[in-house]
C-alpha cells in the first residue's frame, strides 16, 4: 500500500481566501492511501518544501500530492524536493486548485472547496499509480542554428560564437541587417544605425565560428534538443558567390527596373541587384522574377553565336561581370540546393513587417504623399532614394506641413489591440531629425498619447516640445486628397475640445509591427505556437521568455513581440546564454514520461507505427514475430499510439491508462 | 438542492490546460463544474475514457487540444478529431445524449474562450438535466 503525503497550499490569500483549505485537509485525510496531511501558507517556500522532506526521510510518505498551483509551472520545484529527499521524483503529482479554482471561481467559494476536494481525489487516485522513472542523457550535438539574421540574429550568434560555439545563421534575403539597416538614425541616441549596425554584420561574417547562409531558409526541422536535424534551402541566386566580388557591375548593366524593396518601392533596381550598398556578404543575386531575358536565350543554353561579330550574344549582366560569376548557360535549378545541418539548439529571431498603407482606405492610401514610417527612415537617409534630402514622392519637392499619424493599426480593435511599443518613440527622432536640418517645416504630431517609458526616452520627448514640434492628442478619423498633391488631415483635438484639419503634403503613417504571415510555416515546422497577438510565444511570460515549450528551441527580438533595438539585444543575448546551456553541458536529459511496448502483449499489428508522428516506432522481429518497438530518442510521449493500440500493448510512462482511469473514477465517485 | 454537473474535462498540457491556467491568471469567472485531467496531447485521449467517465456518471466530458496546425506533436489533434467522430456514435449507442460530449480546440492564449466554453458547457447540461446512469444501473 502506498503512503501519500498530501500538502495544501494556502497560497497566502490565493487560495486560502476562497477554498476552505482545511476542509480539503480533512477530506483528503479519508483518501485511500493517504497516510499524512498538511497546510501550510506557501507550499513551495522552504518551510513548506522542508515538511515535505521530513515526511519523506522519517518514512511517513513515499509519494506526493502538492495542491497549490499550476504543475506548469510549480511541477519542477516539487520534483526536486523529492529527489533532494531521496524519493524519485515522478512519484509525485500536483493539484492544481489556484489557477484553476480558487482564482476562477472566487464568485463561489463553497463551489470552490468541492471543486478542489475532487481534484485532490484525482491526484491522489493518479499518486497511488505512479511508477518510478528513471532519466536518460543522450549527447548534445555542438552546434547552434540561428535563424533570421536582423539585429537579433547577429547578437544571438556573435554571443554563441564568442563562447566557442559553432553557429548557422540563415537569413532569407541576401544580406544580415534586417530592418535595422534600413533605419536612418536611432532613438534615443541619434546614433546612425548603419554606423552601429555595420561593424556587427562584418564581425559576425569574419567569425570563425560562424557560418553565414544568406537567401536561405529552413526547410524543415526534425529531431529534438541536442539533435536537430535540419535541411536548408538556399535559394537560387543565379550567380557564383564564390567568385562574385559585389563590384556592382551586374546591377548597373541590368536594364530591369523594378521597385527596390530595400527603398520601400520610391526607387528602382535591377534584376540583377545588390541588396543594398553596406551588404553583408556583398554579393549580387539576380532575380527571375522580374528578368527579361535580356539576351533573349533559355537558361541553360549556350548563348547565340552573333553574325556580324563572331562574338557570343550575352546578358547584360553576364558581359558586364568582371569576374565571370554570372554564366547563364550553366542549368541551375530554380528552387536552390538543399543541405543538411544538425545542430543542439535553435534560436528563432525572424523580426517583424510594418503594416502596408493599403490596409487602411481611410487614410487615403492612393496618395503617393501618404508612407509609412518605415518609407520615412529611407526617405531621410543619406543611402536612400533620394540621398538624405527630404523630398515628397510625388513631385520630388520640398515638403511645407508633415503630419505624422500615432497607432496607426496598433492600439486599434479593428486589426491589432496591442502597442507597437516603438512608433512614439521613432515619430519623436524622425520630426527632431527633419526639424533639425529643415527648421522652417511645419509637423503635427497627432498622437493617442506619448509613450516614452525606456531609459532617456522622456528626454528624447520632451527635447523635441522644445524644438516647436506640434503634438495634437487625438485620433485621426480620415484624410482626404486635395489638390496639389496635398492631404488634408482630419483629425481631432482633445486639448481644444475640438476637430481640426490640417492640409499637409507629406503624411506619415506610424504603421503596427505584425508577425509576417510566413511565420506560420516555420511554426509549423518547429513546432512554435503564437500567443493572442500572433508573436512567437515565450514559455512563460517572466521567468521563460526566451524558452519556447519546445525544448531546445529559444527566441529573440521582435518574433516574440514588438520591441526596440536595445531590447531586442538584449533578449538576443539571453536567448544566446539559454541556448549556450545544453551546449556546454554536452549531453540533455531524455523525459522518461515516453512511450514504452510491452513486447508480450504487442500483437505486431503495426497500427501504432503509421500513426507516430516522429516515425519513432518500428516493427521487429522478436521471438519470430513482429513487434513494435519505440526509439526512445525520437518518441515525445504524446501518447497517440497509446490511445490507438487495440491490445493496451503501450505505455505512456506518467499517463497509463490505469493512472487515467483512477483520475476518471476519483472525479465521478459521489460526492 | 440545485443540480450542479460534474464534467471530467481532458486538456492537453500545451493549449488547453494552458488556457484554462490562463484563465486563472486573468480571473475569468466560469462556475466549478469541471475539473481536468491533464494530458499530454490530446491524441493521448483513448474514446474508452470518456466511455467510461460517461458510465461512470460524469454529467459532461470535454476533450479539449490545441487548434489545427498547433498540436505540439505535429497532428495528435487530427487523430483525435479523426476518433472522436466515431465515438459520438457510440455515446448515443450506448443510451447518453450526444450533447453530454464536447471537442474543443482551446489555445494556451485563449483564457476567455476556455471560461465561456465551460460557462455554456454547464449550462447546457443543466438543460439536460442529470446523467442518471449510475442510478439506472443500481435499480
Ligand atoms: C519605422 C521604424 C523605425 C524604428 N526606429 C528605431 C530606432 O530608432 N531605435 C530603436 O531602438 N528601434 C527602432 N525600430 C525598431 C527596430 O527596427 C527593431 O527593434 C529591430 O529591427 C528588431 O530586430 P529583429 O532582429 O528582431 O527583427 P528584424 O530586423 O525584422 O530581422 C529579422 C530578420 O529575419 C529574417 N527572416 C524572417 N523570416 C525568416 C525566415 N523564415 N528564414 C530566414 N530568415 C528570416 C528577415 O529577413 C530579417 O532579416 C524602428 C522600427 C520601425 C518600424
Ligand atoms: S498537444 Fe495539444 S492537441 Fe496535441
Amino acid at each position: 500500500m502506498s503512503k501519500i503525503g498530501v500538502y495544501v497550499c494556502h497560497c497566502g490569500e490565493n487560495i486560502a481566501g476562497v477554498v476552505d483549505v482545511e476542509d480539503v485537509r480533512q477530506y483528503a485525510e479519508q483518501l485511500d492511501g493517504v497516510t499524512v496531511t498538511r497546510r501550510n501558507l506557501f507550499m513551495c517556500s522552504d518551510p513548506g518544501q522542508e515538511m515535505i522532506r521530513q515526511d519523506i526521510a522519517s518514512g511517513l510518505v513515499d509519494r506526493v500530492v502538492v495542491a497549490a498551483c499550476t504543475p506548469r509551472t510549480h511541477e519542477p520545484i516539487f520534483r526536486t524536493t523529492l529527489e533532494k529527499a531521496g524519493l524519485n521524483k515522478y512519484l509525485f503529482e500536483m493539484a492544481n486548485i489556484r489557477d484553476q479554482g480558487s482564482w476562477v471561481h472566487a464568485h463561489d467559494k463553497y463551489g470552490a472547496t468541492a471543486k478542489a476536494k475532487r481534484i485532490v481525489a484525482s491526484a491522489v487516485g493518479k499518486a497511488a499509480n505512479l511508477h518510478p522513472l528513471e532519466d536518460k542523457f543522450v549527447d548534445v550535438t555542438p552546434a547552434a542554428l540561428v535563424i533570421g539574421g536582423g539585429v537579433a540574429g547577429i547578437f544571438s550568434a556573435l554571443e554563441l560564437a564568442k563562447m566557442g560555439h559553432k553557429v548557422y545563421l540563415v537569413e532569407k534575403q541576401p544580406s544580415i541587417g534586417g530592418a535595422m539597416a534600413m533605419l536612418d538614425k536611432t532613438f534615443p541616441t541619434n546614433d546612425c544605425s548603419a554606423c552601429i549596425l555595420t561593424p556587427v554584420m562584418v564581425e559576425a561574417a569574419n567569425h570563425p565560428n560562424i557560418e553565414l547562409l544568406t537567401c536561405s531558409e529552413v526547410a524543415d526541422v526534425n529531431g529534438y534538443i541536442g539533435n536537430f536535424n535540419v535541411r536548408i534551402r538556399k535559394n537560387q541566386t543565379y550567380v557564383d558567390w564564390n567568385k562574385c566580388t559585389g563590384c556592382g557591375a551586374c546591377a548597373e548593366a541590368c536594364p530591369v527596373r523594378t521597385a527596390n524593396e530595400f527603398n520601400g518601392g520610391m526607387d528602382h533596381r535591377g534584376a540583377a541587384y545588390i541588396h543594398f550598398p553596406q551588404a553583408v556578404p556583398k554579393k549580387a543575386v539576380v532575380d527571375m522574377s522580374v528578368c527579361i531575358n535580356c539576351a533573349g536565350r533559355k537558361l541553360g543554353t549556350e548563348p547565340r553565336i552573333s553574325k556580324k561579330t563572331g562574338q557570343p550574344v550575352l546578358a547584360a549582366c553576364e558581359k558586364a561581370c568582371p569576374s565571370g560569376a554570372i554564366d547563364r548557360s550553366h542549368h541551375l535549378p530554380a528552387e536552390g540546393t538543399l543541405r543538411d545541418i544538425e545542430v543542439g539548439v535553435i534560436i528563432v529571431a525572424t523580426g517583424y513587417q510594418v503594416m502596408e498603407k493599403e490596409n487602411f482606405p481611410e487614410y487615403a492610401p492612393d496618395s503617393p504623399n501618404v508612407i509609412t514610417a518605415l518609407q520615412m527612415e529611407r526617405l531621410i537617409s543619406a543611402t536612400g532614394p533620394t540621398g538624405g534630402k527630404l523630398l515628397r514622392p510625388s513631385d520630388h519637392r520640398k515638403p511645407r506641413t508633415i503630419s505624422f499619424v500615432s497607432c496607426v493599426g496598433s492600439r486599434d480593435v479593428r486589426h491589432h489591440t496591442y502597442c507597437s511599443r516603438v512608433c512614439c518613440m521613432y515619430m519623436i527622432k524622425q520630426a527632431r531629425l527633419i526639424k533639425e536640418k529643415y527648421p522652417d517645416i511645419r509637423i503635427f504630431m497627432h498622437v493617442i498619447d506619448v509613450r516614452a517609458p525606456g531609459k532617456d526616452f522622456d528626454e528624447y520627448y520632451t527635447r523635441a516640445r522644445d524644438m516647436g514640434i506640434t503634438f495634437v492628442k487625438g485620433k485621426v478619423g480620415g484624410m482626404e486628397i486635395l489638390p496639389a498633391d496635398q492631404v488634408r488631415v482630419l483629425g481631432y483635438d482633445v486639448d481644444l475640445g475640438s476637430n481640426i484639419e490640417v492640409d499637409a503634403d507629406m503624411v506619415v503613417l506610424a504603421s503596427a509591427m505584425e508577425q509576417p504571415p510566413t511565420a506560420k510555416l516555420l511554426a509549423r515546422k518547429i513546432g512554435l505556437s503564437f500567443d493572442g497577438a500572433g508573436f512567437f510565444k515565450e514559455l512563460h511570460p517572466k521567468l521563460k521568455p526566451v524558452e519556447t515549450a519546445v525544448e531546445g528551441v529559444f527566441l529573440a527580438g521582435c518574433c516574440q513581440g514588438p520591441k526596440d533595438i536595445p531590447d531586442t539585444v538584449s533578449q538576443a543575448k539571453g536567448a544566446a546564454a539559454a541556448a549556450a546551456i545544453p551546449l556546454c553541458q554536452g549531453k540533455v536529459r531524455i523525459d522518461p514520461t515516453i512511450s514504452e511496448v510491452d513486447t508480450e502483449k504487442c500483437s505486431g499489428c503495426g497500427i501504432c507505427t503509421p500513426l507516430c508522428p516522429y516515425n519513432a516506432i518500428v516493427l521487429k522481429t522478436y521471438s519470430g514475430r513482429p513487434r513494435a518497438m519505440i526509439d526512445i530518442t525520437q518518441c515525445k510521449g504524446c501518447g497517440v499510439c497509446t490511445a490507438a493500440c487495440p491490445s493496451a500493448a503501450i505505455l505512456l510512462h506518467g499517463y497509463t491508462d490505469v493512472q487515467i482511469l483512477s483520475q476518471i473514477a476519483a472525479l465521478t465517485r459521489a460526492a | 438542492m440545485e443540480y450542479t454537473p460534474n464534467i471530467v474535462g481532458f486538456a492537453c498540457q500545451w493549449c488547453t490546460y494552458a488556457g484554462a491556467d490562463l484563465a486563472g491568471n486573468l480571473r475569468c469567472k466560469y462556475p466549478p463544474t469541471i475539473k481536468l485531467i491533464r494530458v499530454p496531447c490530446s491524441g493521448r485521449v483513448k474514446p474508452e475514457f470518456i466511455l467510461d467517465a460517461l458510465a461512470k456518471g460524469a454529467d459532461g466530458v470535454l476533450v479539449g487540444g490545441c487548434h489545427f496546425g498547433d498540436c505540439h506533436y505535429k497532428d495528435g489533434n487530427r487523430k483525435t478529431a479523426n476518433r472522436m467522430i466515431l465515438l459520438k456514435k457510440m455515446i448515443a449507442d450506448m443510451g447518453f445524449e450526444p450533447k453530454r460530449f464536447r471537442l474543443e480546440w482551446i489555445s494556451g492564449a485563449e483564457g476567455q474562450k476556455f471560461a465561456d466554453v465551460v460557462s455554456e458547457f454547464t449550462e447546457e447540461l443543466i438543460k439536460l438535466g442529470p446523467n442518471t446512469i449510475v442510478e439506472e444501473n443500481a435499480a
